[in-house]
């Protein structure tokens, strides 16, 4: 175990990206996400790798998806109009079939909006903000150490699933500090290796060629239900979430990433206040944990979904529960100073505490 | 147990500094810990603020609005932050700026330090924040003197190591106006 450190949430992504062998970044810098450029710059050097600042995000991700085409570990960061920006980029890498990350620490909108913490981007993020129908992985951190584990997971996954990675953060959970753990990491033994990278023909006979573009018959039809069932395959295999208080909860409370942090707390005060009130996080969007939903809505009929924006995970929440089951809905879009306090959260327990009995 | 504070004041006092220091402190003790900044677009003079959490058990928010401790640094941070504070909250104010007027609370558990006179007189006027932070832990008890003493190597980069000894000092005249009384 290694000596805990104080890290801010911005910087354990780079650290994460770092640990898990990531070696070149691309990007274009703008606010709340410019730690993870300015750290990547000083440490990237030191270790022999690729840093560039672009000309602009478009730039930025096509650099991307250029690395991973050679079978690189590589990655970007922006915050949301940034990462709207890269969204065509984003396309081609999945019909590509490249991996690689994405990492958006997302600001309010829509447009220009402002710079705080939202979570307006899930939408975007987990139904694709690009055109021609694909998926994408999205991780959505809690905790600074989070912010690390799950940048180390995201290239994990990616690799495997041959699809890009989003980790969608906002920031509080970016500029936050909390105690790191660094673990050591291992490339997983069963990664498949990356036999289509473009890596020079040299002794090899076969061509490869990485590319988005099939104009056979029948081609294009067959790469979309390969597409498919790799993201089928991603939804069996790799939904996770955390539970806490779910056995006997009458209310189970439900958020991602920063809200769900104000919202844990809020659960506690429940919990100390006499009330069976549970709590359910998702950590992966896509695949949205919906197995852990229907599994807690069998007995518990009351859900509160909570976040950063009008609502739009609670529309994945609705598909994910028991039919009979009620799912309320408490939003609050960005403005300064908006932050939900676990107060606030708390009165809302309050309101919807015992009417689905 | 889970200690909260919301320490505020204006750019260039340093109350992210001793946000920093206090939870570094906490890992130091082997707790969990998170702090939480929101400041102003200025370099200096804008509103400076950290919220702080130490705890034994896992940190759910990093915000909440009725903190249980806090230290307040200057009239403006007084002015918008005073009505937040949980009934019977550790208050810290810097009676060298403060005037705490009409918006009195008598029902939080104020020290009132004349801060920037103290810390000249200690030889800085930027050795105000340690003051405060000495003063808070003693009284508050979220981590050990010695911990925040242990932190200033963590948190203070390496050119600034030789005035540790002097921050230790205004460390320790902030915790003996409480241990004093």
């Amino acid at each position: 175990m290694s000596e805990r450190q104080l890290v801010a949430g911005n910087i354990a992504v780079a650290m994460g990206a770092l640990a898990a062998g990531c070696r070149h970044y691309f990007g274009y810098p703008i606010t709340p996400q410019s730690d993870i450029p300015a750290y990547m710059s000083a440490e990237l050097r030191k270790l022999g790798g690729t840093f560039i600042q672009a000309e602009s995000e478009i730039a930025s991700i096509n650099m991307l998806l250029g690395a991973s085409a050679c079978g690189f570990r590589a990655m970007t960061s922006s915050s949301s109009p940034g990462i709207s920006l890269k969204q065509e980029g984003i396309s081609y890498m999945a019909g590509s079939e490249l991996p690689g990350l994405i990492v958006n620490i997302c600001r309010s909108g829509p447009g220009l909006g402002g710079i705080d913490a939202s979570q307006a981007d899930y939408f975007q993020s987990v139904k694709t903000g690009g055109h021609g129908g694909y998926r994408t992985i999205v991780v959505a951190p809690a905790s600074v150490q989070e912010m690390y584990d799950l940048t180390i997971l995201s290239f994990d996954l990616s690799d495997r699933y041959r699809m890009p990675a989003l980790l969608l953060a906002d920031s509080l959970v970016g500029q936050m500090k909390e105690a790191l753990e660094l673990k050591p990491y291992t490339l997983p033994s069963d990664l498949p290796a990356k036999e289509w990278a473009v890596t020079g023909k040299l002794w090899r006979s076969d061509q490869r060629i990485v590319k988005s573009l099939y104009l056979g018959e029948g081609e294009l039809e067959q790469h979309n239900w390969k597409l498919w069932r790799r993201a089928e395959e991603l939804k069996e295999k790799e939904q996770r979430s955390e539970g806490k208080y779910l056995d006997d909860a009458k209310l189970i409370v439900t958020g991602f990433g920063s809200a769900a942090r104000i919202a844990k707390t809020a659960v506690e005060m429940a919990r100390e206040a006499g009330m069976q009130v549970g709590f359910l996080r998702p950590i992966t969007l896509f695949p949205f944990p919906e197995k852990a939903f229907a599994e807690a809505t069998v007995s518990c009929k009351q859900l509160l979904c909570v976040e950063l924006s009008t609502g739009q995970m609670v529309e994945d929440v609705r598909l994910s529960v028991a039919r009979d089951a009620e799912v309320a809905f408490y939003g609050r879009p960005p403005g300064t100073g908006s932050l939900p306090t676990p107060e606030e959260l708390f009165a809302q327990i309050q309101k919807h505490y015992g009417k689905g009995a | 147990m889970t200690h909260d504070v919301f320490m505020t004041g204006f750019g260039g006092q340093g109350v992210l500094m001793i946000g920093n220091l206090l939870a570094y402190a906490g890992i130091l003790e082997g707790k969990n810990v998170s702090y939480y900044p929101s400041y102003g677009v200025e370099k200096r003079g804008g509103a400076a603020n950290c919220m702080v959490m130490v705890s034994d058990a896992e940190i759910g928010s990093p915000v909440i609005g009725a903190p249980s401790a806090g230290i307040i640094l200057n009239q403006a941070s007084y002015d918008l932050n005073i009505a937040r504070f949980k009934p019977g909250a550790f208050c810290l104010l810097n009676s060298s700026l403060i005037d705490e007027g009409a918006l009195k609370r008598d029902d939080l558990a104020t020290v009132r330090l004349p801060l920037n006179e103290m810390a000249l007189e200690l030889g800085d006027a930027r050795l105000l924040n340690m003051i405060a932070v000495g003063c808070y832990a003693a009284s508050c008890q979220s981590v050990s003197l010695d911990a925040l003493k242990g932190a200033l190597k963590k948190v203070l980069p390496e050119r600034n190591h030789r005035f540790i000894p002097l921050n230790i000092q205004a460390i320790d005249l902030g915790a003996a106006q409480i241990n004093k009384g």
